[in-house]
């Protein structure tokens, strides 16, 4: 199903603009995360999708081509992944699963092949019977999962749906889910404020801030071309270069780089991978902090610019704290961004 | 040796009240079932007082069973949307309404009588039927049924829980029966025993509000204690006994239940 939002806004009784109207497309099959802070109106935008939330006058959303906006949520065949399961604590594992189908008044027979065949595919055969006060957080979170897909929904809509796990599980959870998610061939949107849960999930990712969609683009296009020092600073933690652009050259306080272009009216964006050690470097400042981190070491240097800058460092002559180095960076990995007005 | 003589001083006065409270009780029980209450036990035990106030006073022992289930029966039918709708829409309005409909448990149930005979005590045929002494009961009883399921409700994410089944193609109506009622079943459960409970032996209101044709359960005992034997009216004590302990201790437990889910 293709999903078409337009300018879809809300603003809530108290006078929040939670969100500015917005355009948002999503292919059918596709896998979009939205992506942004707390509070930016990822939550927002994702209940108005669902229905539980009514867009103010103007928007428009459409399920192919048919126009759902006035359709409660109850008719809008969508499914639902709430960030706390929502699970109902009156009903077996099992109960829960089916009462999509049930309210789809399917034969009992059908219900109970369906709820079979997600049980199946989520591998919760074994906790079937179970009360939902008998599971583990993992373990809700896929009938939570197995509930929403079971009605064989036109949209499947998840909000946070790994916050409430623990850090380690939700590593796992995560593949598990990406897996899942392509599994089932349906199209998706995804709610989180964790980068590495949206690159690992989605097809495309839609950065938000502030109430609005800011860029959307696949997870290398908005590491690589970032449109804005939001963007490149919120995914992959890009470092503000903060100094004095001359054309393309660029005086920091630690020495001088080269713009890959004229910065006039810019900012630099560097990634600690692109910044390295190096003797014959043009930079130069102090180790502060060395951190070791398995296959590599991350280093963080001051005196480049008045804050401290990190390094990834994979050799084997580890800097030593104090150390007075000298460092380069390309000048093709510097992001320049327009500044904010 | 200090600690031991404090509990034991606590055992003692915890048995002395029960024995209190217990020894007339038993007393009275007893006096019930023996064959002349003047000359002691050794007159010999007998069930023939009991038939007497079967004989007596069924009437007002079905009244009050049949009181106790129209109550509620109004209660559930007003307490439970109303809960539902104050679980639903918290805010100052809400606990605003939760307080006035819990004003007839600060209010004297006398006074409450007196309010509604000034009120209705006029209309004839109101006044003379069941449902006079009814709209009494309902009146003190529904607090305790709209608290008992709003603690409940209040307890659980409502609103999400809706909203799930909202979004798995529920209806509202389907949303009440599927999620809110069996989720706020202990709570029903709780409340609905007390209800009866405190329908079956409330006494100040009733008092005030029955007729010499429409006696109550309590009204009967009060009324046996001033015209009939002795032995008669603790036979009658005997009865209300019967009919009141197991409903005491069903409510005890289903309100520790209940209170335990709301925690
Ligand atoms: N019912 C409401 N009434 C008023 N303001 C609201 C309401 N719901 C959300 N907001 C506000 O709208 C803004 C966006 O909220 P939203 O829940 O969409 O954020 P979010 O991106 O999902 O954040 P988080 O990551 O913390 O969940 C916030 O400023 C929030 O305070
Ligand atoms: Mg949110």
């Amino acid at each position: 199903m293709t999903l078409n939002l337009t300018t879809t806004a809300k603003t809530f009784g108290d006078g929040t603009k939670a969100l500015l109207p917005t355009n948002l497309k999503v292919n059918t099959g596709e896998i979009v995360s939205l992506l942004g802070p707390s509070g930016c109106g990822k939550t927002t935008l994702l209940r108005i999708i669902a229905g539980l939330e009514t867009p103010d006058p103007g928007g428009k959303i459409w399920f192919d081509s048919d126009d759902v906006t006035d359709l409660p949520v109850e008719r809008r065949q969508v499914g639902m992944v709430f960030q706390s399961y929502a699970l109902f604590p009156n009903m077996s594992v099992r109960a829960n699963i089916g009462y999509g189908l049930k309210m789809k008044k399917l034969p009992k027979a059908d219900i109970e092949a369906r709820v079979s065949e997600v049980l199946e595919m989520c591998q919760l055969n074994d906790y079937a019977q179970r009360a939902i006060t008998a599971l583990s957080g993992g373990q809700r979170q896929r009938v939570a999962l197995a509930r929403a897909i079971a009605p064989r929904p036109r949209l499947l809509l998840l909000d946070e749906p790994l916050s409430a796990l623990d850090a380690a599980l939700r590593e796992t959870l995560r593949d598990e889910l990406a897996i899942l998610l392509r599994k089932f061939n349906i199209t998706a949107i995804f709610v989180t404020h964790d980068q590495n849960e949206a690159m690992a999930i989605a097809d495309r990712v839609a950065v938000m801030s502030h109430g609005e969609i800011v860029q959307s683009g696949t997870p290398e296009e908005l590491y690589r071309k970032p449109n804005s020092t939001f963007v490149a600073s919120f995914v992959g933690s890009a470092m503000h270069l903060a100094g004095e652009i001359n054309g393309s050259k660029l005086k920091l306080k630690g020495g001088e780089v080269s713009l890959p272009a004229d910065g006039t009216g810019c900012e630099a964006f560097v990634r600690a991978e692109n910044i390295q050690i190096n003797k014959n470097g043009s930079l130069s400042g102090y180790v502060d902090t060395v951190t070791f981190l398995g296959t590599h070491y991350r280093v963080g240097i001051s005196g480049v610019i008045s804050e401290p800058i990190t390094s990834i460092f994979s050799g084997n002559k580890v800097p030593k704290l104090g150390e007075k180095i000298r460092l380069t960076i390309e000048t093709q990995s510097i992001l320049l961004l327009p500044s904010k007005a | 040796m200090f600690r031991s003589k404090t509990k034991l001083l606590q055992l003692t006065v915890t048995l002395t009240a029960c024995a209190f409270l217990l020894i007339p009780t038993l007393m009275s029980v007893l006096a019930g079932v023996t064959v002349n209450y003047f000359k002691g036990v050794s007159s010999g035990l007998t069930f023939k007082w009991v038939l007497n106030v079967w004989e007596l006073y069924a009437d007002s022992i079905f009244l009050s069973l049949w009181l106790a289930i129209a109550c509620l029966i109004v209660t559930l039918i007003i307490g439970l949307p109303a809960a539902y709708g104050l679980a639903r829409h918290p805010g100052w309005l809400s606990r605003l309404l939760e307080e006035f409909i819990s004003l007839p448990l600060a209010v004297p149930g006398l006074a409450l009588a007196l309010a509604l005979l000034q009120l209705y005590g006029t209309l004839s045929g109101f006044r003379t039927s069941w449902t006079f002494i009814l709209v009494g009961h309902v009146l003190y009883t529904l607090p305790f049924m709209v608290r008992s399921i709003l603690a409940v409700l209040a307890a659980m994410d409502l609103k999400t829980l809706e909203e799930g089944a909202a979004s798995l193609g529920a209806s509202p109506w389907q949303r009440f029966r599927d999620i809110v009622v069996p989720n706020a079943m202990p709570g029903i459960l709780a409340g609905a025993l007390t209800v009866v409970t405190l329908s079956i032996g409330e006494f100040n209101l009733t008092w005030m509000l029955h007729t010499p044709y429409l006696k109550t359960l309590p009204v009967g005992l009060a009324d046996s204690y001033a015209s009939m034997r002795l032995e008669i009216a603790s036979a009658y004590t005997l009865v209300f006994f019967v009919l009141i302990v197991p409903l005491l201790m069903a409510m005890q437990w289903a309100s520790a239940r209940a209170q335990r889910i709301a925690q």
